[in-house]
This record gives structure tokens, sequence and C-alpha cells, in this order.
């Protein structure tokens, strides 16, 4: 079995070009209110040829705008999303036609926590457990620790998850993830809006469960301060493709041009290599594709 | 990592025994169940509330001189009501499978869970039937004092069979409703809500099914429900023991086998069309 974490190969993806949703487009337009704000009506492309490599026991960061096709890429690695074109391994294993066997393999931690609001942190966390094979005994151990290493007060585990606070429940998607001990994990923003104790919190926790189990992390973000402090190698990606990649040195590097390379913030290097700022939000395809 | 480590993590995926997978997901409709029982207490209400409301029909025709034997006619009414309760509370549960996870915000994380579908699935289903037995037998214990009905005619075995074979093929048709949600994520609901008023229609719940214009009465036909309620109302009203109602088991049997896996495969095909076109996604 081949250990690479990920092998991405010419990726792409098309949004909005889907044989029913064509026809239904095709029959609105032809109806004068049902045109489209923007004249558009094909597929959008939002994932051009991307290619990368995560090597084992690595952090890789994917750092672009929001809209510029980092969700896009974790949901195809979470085999949520199928591609157009390209092949997505994991392991090994083909992401499209052995998903079953790489979902066993990976989790994921996305931005909005995602829990059934007015179940218990504790029940969320035995019901996602349970479907990955976890016992509920060993959760119920298991839970008290992964939990206080996050800083999260044990007891407020029995509270419904929409008593808790946004970065409470960001701590409980970490262990929900972190939980089924999975060897390749998917961090999609695992920090955003959160406050600096917490963003602090769940930094530290990704850094120490990598460390001791030599999981293979790739992290989404557009927190600069954030992929320097965690990540081994760094992909820019812009208007969805891959314009840069390296370690943070070698990036800083690319663009020193005789300057220190210490002197050369991460903010530069993207706004360098990307021609944009890492504020400045893309469109998303949902947008392109329906106006 | 060594490969070992990677071919062993997916061997014991592999090895889950089914039962846990299926009864996780009961545990967590259960949880959620608890979490919202006053949405349940609402459903609770309405269900007495329309059992009673058109049962009394019935009273309604025997003073009205429209029918002699109102005993029989507020029977043939509170079974169909309470059949319908029970009908609805199980395709409801089932179809609004995917439609729950949108609206709670975590269809990604557990469509991407190493559970096979069909697993999944089952799990709702089996949610959905112990479901709808509580709720059934709580309106038709609360509705029974309301009316001065003779039930000791009835063969509650065969009856309870009807159910169990008939819950079957009625499971089958929660998940092909439960389709639309995936493929429509706005409208998808409401359409198998529309399927569920077309099965009430034909399927013989407060009038039977002979009444239908002809064109009409062959969807009765193909309904799981026109059997179900003909095979309970046989049970109960007529005493029919197995002998009596084993045409409608065999049906339903057949309706069964055809329907649950196909409507898993069905369900299969759509999860493939909405992951192609990424509505596998949280709603607003």
């Amino acid at each position: 079995m081949n250990e690479m974490p990920v092998q991405a190969r010419n990726i792409s993806k098309y949004f909005g070009g889907d044989p029913l949703g064509q026809g239904l487009s095709r029959a609105r337009r032809l109806l004068p209110w049902g045109r489209q704000a923007n004249g558009k009506g094909g597929p959008v492309q939002v994932l051009h040829d991307v290619s990368f490599d995560i090597y084992p026991g690595e952090i890789f960061g994917l750092i672009g705008a929001n809209g510029s096709g980092k969700s896009t890429l974790i949901r195809i690695l979470s085999t949520l999303l199928l591609p157009d074109g390209g092949d997505v391994h994991v392991f090994g294993l083909n992401a499209v036609r052995e998903s079953g066997k790489v979902r066993s393999l990976i989790n994921r931690v996305s931005a909005d926590p995602s829990f059934f609001r007015n179940m218990s942190a504790l029940e969320n966390l035995l019901f996602f457990g349970r479907v990955y094979g976890v016992s509920p005994s060993d959760i119920r151990r298991k839970v008290p620790q992964i939990l206080g290493r996050l800083g999260f007060e044990e007891e407020r585990a029995l509270e419904p998850m929409s008593h808790l606070s946004r970065g409470q429940q960001q701590k409980v998607a970490v262990a929900r993830s972190f939980l089924t001990s999975p060897i390749l994990m998917l961090l999609d923003e695992p920090t955003t809006g959160l406050d600096p104790r917490s963003k602090r919190d769940v930094q530290a926790f990704i850094r120490q469960v990598q460390q001791e189990h030599g999981a293979t992390i790739l992290l989404t973000t557009h927190d600069m301060e954030e992929a320097e402090i965690l990540c081994d190698r760094i992909s820019f990606i812009a208007g969805g493709r891959i314009v840069a990649e390296g370690t943070p040195l070698e990036l800083r590097s690319r663009v020193a041009r005789g300057r220190p390379v210490e002197q050369i913030t991460m903010e530069t290097v993207f706004m360098e290599l990307t021609g944009k700022s890492i504020d400045e939000d893309e469109m998303p395809a949902e947008v392109l594709v329906n106006g | 990592m060594a490969s070992n480590t990677i071919a062993n993590r997916i061997a014991l995926s592999q090895r889950r025994g089914s039962a846990n997978l299926i009864w996780a997901f009961v545990e967590r409709q259960t949880n959620l169940w608890k979490r919202y029982w006053a949405w349940e207490l609402v459903w609770l209400v309405y269900g007495v509330v329309n059992t009673l409301a058109i049962t009394f029909i019935a009273k309604e025709a025997e003073q009205a001189g429209i029918t002699q034997n109102a005993s029989s006619l507020v029977l043939f009414l509170l079974l169909g009501t309470l059949v319908w309760a029970y009908l609805s509370a199980v395709l409801d549960d089932i179809s609004l499978v995917i439609t729950w996870e949108r609206w709670e915000g975590t269809i990604e994380h557990t469509l991407m869970a190493p559970v096979p579908r069909s697993l999944h699935l089952i799990g709702m289903c089996v949610f959905g039937i112990l479901h709808a037995i509580v709720r059934t037998l709580l309106i038709f214990l609360i509705a029974l004092p309301f009316f001065n009905v003779g039930l000791g005619q009835a063969d509650w075995v065969s009856a309870a069979a009807v159910i169990a074979v008939g819950s079957i093929s009625v499971a089958g048709l929660g998940i092909l409703t439960g389709v639309l949600p995936l493929l429509y994520p706005e409208r998808g609901t409401q359409m198998s809500f529309m399927l569920q008023a077309i099965v009430l229609l034909v399927s013989g719940v407060y009038y039977s099914v002979d009444v239908l214009p002809p064109w009409l009465r062959v969807f009765s036909y193909i309904s799981p429900a026109t059997y179900l309620l003909d095979g309970i109302r046989g049970a109960i009203i007529d005493g029919q023991g197995f002998a009596g109602v084993w045409d409608e088991l065999l049906i339903l049997a057949g309706i069964g086998v055809v329907l649950v896996p196909g409507s898993i495969a069905v369900f299969a095909v759509a999860e493939r069309y909405a992951r192609k076109t990424g509505q596998l996604k949280r709603q607003g």
C-alpha cells in the first residue's frame, strides 16, 4: 500500500454545469424573468489542474483567500465532492472509487463546528465516535482526556451544544475528529472566529497530537501567523490554482530579492506571489453560477 | 506510517458490526427525540385531535341516519387514522434523513463517516418504526375511551404480523422519498410531503379504494399502504387470522423485497449525483 498520505494530480472542478441543473437553467432562461443577473448560466471552473503531494507526518498548509478553492479541495479529499478531472489518492487509495476505505482513514474539522445543537457534547461525541467504530466505553474514557487537553471544562460536556460558546463548540469539534485517531486529518480553518485563548489552545493541541501520533495534517487557513506556526510546508492557492509551494523559508526566499528573509512577512509573500491580498475575498462559485 | 497500519485500519473498519453501526443512528435519533420532546408533544396532540375529529364523522353519520352500523364505521375510521398516524410518522422520520442533517448542519460530518449508506438508512428505518409504534400506541390509548368500540373479535397476532411486514415496505417508500431532499435541497422536503399526500389519497385510509375513479384506483394497487390497511382492518374488524390476511402479507413482503433494496440503490445513485454537483453541504 502506498504510504503517501495525499497525491492530488490535475484536479479540476466545475460548478453549475450538471445535466439536471443545466436543463432547468436552460428552461428558466427562456422566461423573461428567469435570466440570470450576471448573464452566466454555464459551468464555472473553481479548480484548475490542482496538483500537490502531502508527505507522511507533515502539516501541510493550504493558504488562500475566501472563495479561492480551499474548501472545495477539502471536500474532495473528504469524499463529499467528486472532481470533474484529475486523480486524488489517499494512502494510495482512489478517493472516488474507494471512498469507503478512504473515509476510515480520515477525519475533519471545519470552520463551522456542525453539531446536533440540542444534543449534549457527549451525546454528539458518542454518535460520531460510534460511526467510526469507537466503542462507547472507549469514547467515555477518551473524551475527558481530549477535552481536558483542549482546556474544556469536563462537566460542560453534558450541556446541549447550543449552550456552549463558539470557542467551546470548536474545541468539541477538534475533540470529535481526534477521538477517532485519524491518520490523515483535514483541518478547514479550524480556528476561524475563535478568541485568542481558544485559538492558542487549539493550535497547541494540533501540534501536540501531530508530534505524538505522527498524523498527517492538511490545514487550510487565511491566517498567515497560524500557517507559519503550524505548517511544515505551505501551498498558496488563488483563483482555484496553486501558485506557489514550499517551506515558509523557501517561500520567503523566493520574493526576498536581496532583503533579509526574516523581515519579509508571509502576507507580503502571498501578495507578491498571487498578486492579491489574503483579505481580498474571491467570488464564491455559487455566486458566479447563480448570479 | 507503515503500510500494514493503514491496511489494519481499513480491515478494522470493515469488521465493525453492522448492528453497532445501525444502533448508533437509533441511539442518536432517540437522543434527539428526547431533546425535542416539546415537538413530540405537539405531534401527539395533533395525532389525537386528528383521530378524534375524523372518527366523530362516523357518529355524525349515525345521528343523521346515513348509516345504521355506526360502530363498524367508527372502527373503520379509527383504524384508518391510527394507521395513517403510524405510516406518516415512519415516512417522516425516514424521508427527512437528509433534511434533518442539513437543518442541524451535520450533513458533511455524517455522510463522510465510514458507514455504508445501507446501514445508515436501515438505522433510520429502525428508529422510525420504533418511534411510530410508541406514538401511535399513545394516540390509540388516548382516543379509545372516546368511542364505544368492541375489539373482542380482533386477532392481534395477525394484526402485528401485518404491521411488521408492512413496515418494511413502507420503510422502502420512505427511503425513496428521502431521495428528493438529496436532489433538491430547497424543495425536496415539500416534494416528499406531496408524495405522502398522494399515498394518503389512493390507499383507502378513510374510505374504501372502491370509491376511487378507476384511473386513480390503479395507484392504490402499487401503494403498500393499501394492503397494510386491508390487512389491519381484516385482522381487527373481521378477526381474520393468518389465513385471512395471507394475501396482504404476501403482497407486502413482495413489495418490501423489491422496494427496500431498490430504494437503497436509487439513494446511492442520487448521492453520487449530489456529490458530483456539490449538494452534500448544509444550507443556510
